[in-house]
């Protein structure tokens, strides 16, 4: 249930993204989400891609920084409310997110968001019994 | 181990007996054929003959970098040029170069002193020395390059640069001995990394490094990474150059001074005052056998201070504290003085910090900026911007509390920092003053 995203560490200088996509590219990687956080100084790029242990090699090959983390992903209706109730879940639970990202399918009938957790196995087994559909990392990798 | 151990072992009482005769003929000597020091000697109204203990010393003026930039280049010579078999000079990264002579005897000794150095870090005629401290006008080349062959060791002269190229030659060659600058050092570790070579398959038993200060972590970090036992070496052109204090591997616990061929001094850093024993201050030598360029009680700029204890390994010299800042070095931050192995310090007792560094001074309308970039290693980066934003935060602190001036903390991306083929550069000062 738990699904591998990797993170990049960036300094804010022009065409360091171009590069990162471009190595990807060039590797025959296919990023499945994506988000960036940026502070005044540095950026962090966190992927999920098709072949996670690949990526990471490439770009740690090209120099970069690059760490792996755990996320959960969690399906959600695309419809108004479909996320607030997951939410509602979450805060009731009192489980504390360290960040999210959101994207949607090419369905487009449900919506997939990705958080990551501080205590990533609790959160998996409170969502899960509250009947939350969590994907595996398969799926998310072959969408 | 002891190379000499007839001198290097000497009571102190016959050893101050042995420093006061050279003092008394080096004074003669270079009163009689070096005119400014005569100069300078007559000026200050002190004459050879005043010298009639070893604290006469004090009487003595002080000699420092500008007098032999003002003599450049042979103006303080002691002997004709016919006598000097070899030149060197130091880097002179401000202004003109500093230019030493050697006659055939100061080499043989200068040979000695590193000689007395290898074996005190435990290098016997055995090993194979790697020596990647650059050969040329630099002393360090050619100055450990003729103590490890009056050793006996096998020297693989492979002066500076070229990194793959050493390790290649450091692993087929089984090379036992490494002698390079300790930034150097750590440029070698982090490669062979990048080579895919574990230095656990080379066959380095111990390093002595030198040449620019390093911090105590420093040491422990390059221990770890090359799995060898790090020793300092101390020394600079205007003395002879590498050989003149050396740690015994026995203690490393500060380096003991070729007291009978040079003598040490600690001075007050403002006002020059001796200082009592075991105080720290500027480190002051005068030289009590060099024939083609001897110094009187030449200012360092290096910061240290005499260790005077028993040192269990034999020796009878004094030993100077590990010397962690020059006064060169300092940087003056909105009226603070700052050494970059002071905040080298904080950094290497941070875990995870990769010890690649660089300090950037600006200077902001009528206000002085530092800036200190840390390499993200993959120990350090976390997905989360809290945990960076909490480490540069840490760092911030802990710079902050060592040394009461607050700086920006910047993280960078790995090997953006240059890498250090020899002297690092660790300091930028972008301000006009």
């Amino acid at each position: 249930m738990k699904v591998k995203q990797i993170a990049v560490f960036l300094e804010n200088k022009s065409g360091r993204m171009a590069e990162i996509t471009g190595v990807l590219a060039k590797n025959g990687i296919n990023i499945r989400a994506m988000s960036l956080a940026d502070t005044a100084d540095f950026g962090i790029l966190r992927l999920i891609v098709n072949d996670t242990e690949s990526a990471r090699n490439v770009l740690k090959e090209n120099g970069f920084t690059v760490g792996t983390t755990e996320v959960l992903v969690i399906e959600v209706m695309d419809k108004p409310g479909g996320l607030a109730g997951v939410l509602q879940i979450i805060s009731e639970n009192k489980l504390n997110i360290e960040y999210m990202y959101a994207f949607t399918q090419k369905s487009g009938e449900t919506g997939l968001i990705i958080f990551r957790f501080d205590e990533i196995d609790k959160a998996m087994d409170t969502l899960k019994k509250a009947g939350c559909h969590l994907l595996t990392g398969e799926e998310v990798y072959a969408i | 181990m002891i190379w000499n151990e007839e001198y290097e072992t000497l009571p102190r009482e016959a050893l101050e007996a042995l420093q006061l005769k050279r003092l008394q003929n080096q004074i003669e000597r270079v009163y009689a054929s070096v005119p400014y020091y005569r100069q300078k000697m007559n000026d200050a109204g002190v004459i050879p003959g005043d010298i009639k203990t070893l604290a006469d010393i004090q009487k003595l003026p002080f000699t420092t970098k500008e007098d032999l930039r003002k003599n450049y280049p042979f103006g303080l010579f002691a002997v004709p040029m016919e006598r000097v078999v070899r030149i060197h000079a130091s880097s002179g990264t401000t202004g003109q170069p500093t230019v030493v002579g050697y006659t055939k005897r100061d080499i043989k000794i200068w040979a000695e002193l590193m000689t007395r150095s290898l074996v005190a870090a435990g290098a016997t005629q055995k090993d194979i020395i790697h020596n990647a401290y650059g050969y040329g006008l630099f002393t360090g080349g050619l100055g450990a390059h003729y103590g490890a062959e009056n050793l006996g060791a096998t020297v693989v002269p492979i002066s500076g640069g070229n990194t793959k190229r050493q390790i290649m030659i450091m692993r087929d060659f089984k090379s036992t001995v490494l002698l390079c600058t300790p930034s150097y050092a750590l440029n070698l570790a982090e490669s062979m990394g990048d080579m895919g070579i574990d230095p656990a398959d080379m066959h380095l038993r111990v390093g002595v490094f030198g040449a620019e200060p390093w911090s105590e972590n420093m040491r422990q970090e390059i221990e770890k990474k090359l799995g060898i036992q790090a020793i300092d070496i101390y020394g600079l052109s205007e003395i002879i150059g590498p050989g003149v204090a050396i740690e015994c591997a026995e203690e490393q616990k500060g380096l003991h001074v070729m007291e009978d061929h040079f003598l040490p001094e600690i001075v007050d850093r403002k006002t020059f005052a001796p200082l009592p024993l075991g105080e720290i201050g500027e480190l002051v030598f005068t030289t009590l056998t060099k024939e083609a360029f001897p110094v009187i009680r030449y200012r360092t700029k290096d910061f240290s201070r005499l260790i005077t204890d028993h040192c269990s390994c034999g020796r009878t010299f004094y030993r100077m504290e590990k010397v962690t800042g020059r006064s060169d070095d300092m940087m003056i931050i909105r009226g603070v003085n700052v050494f970059p192995s002071q905040i080298e310090h904080v950094l290497m007792s941070i875990k995870g910090v990769e010890p690649h560094y660089q300090i950037i001074v600006n200077r902001e309308g009528s206000l002085d900026t530092m800036e200190v970039q840390v390499e993200v290693s993959e120990d350090l980066f976390s997905d989360a911007v809290k945990t960076l934003e909490e480490l540069t935060k840490r760092i911030q602190v802990e710079i902050k509390d060592l040394l009461g001036v607050s700086c920006k903390v910047t993280l960078v991306e790995p090997k953006t920092i240059q890498r250090s083929e020899g002297k690092a550069q660790r300091v930028i000062d972008n301000r006009k003053i």
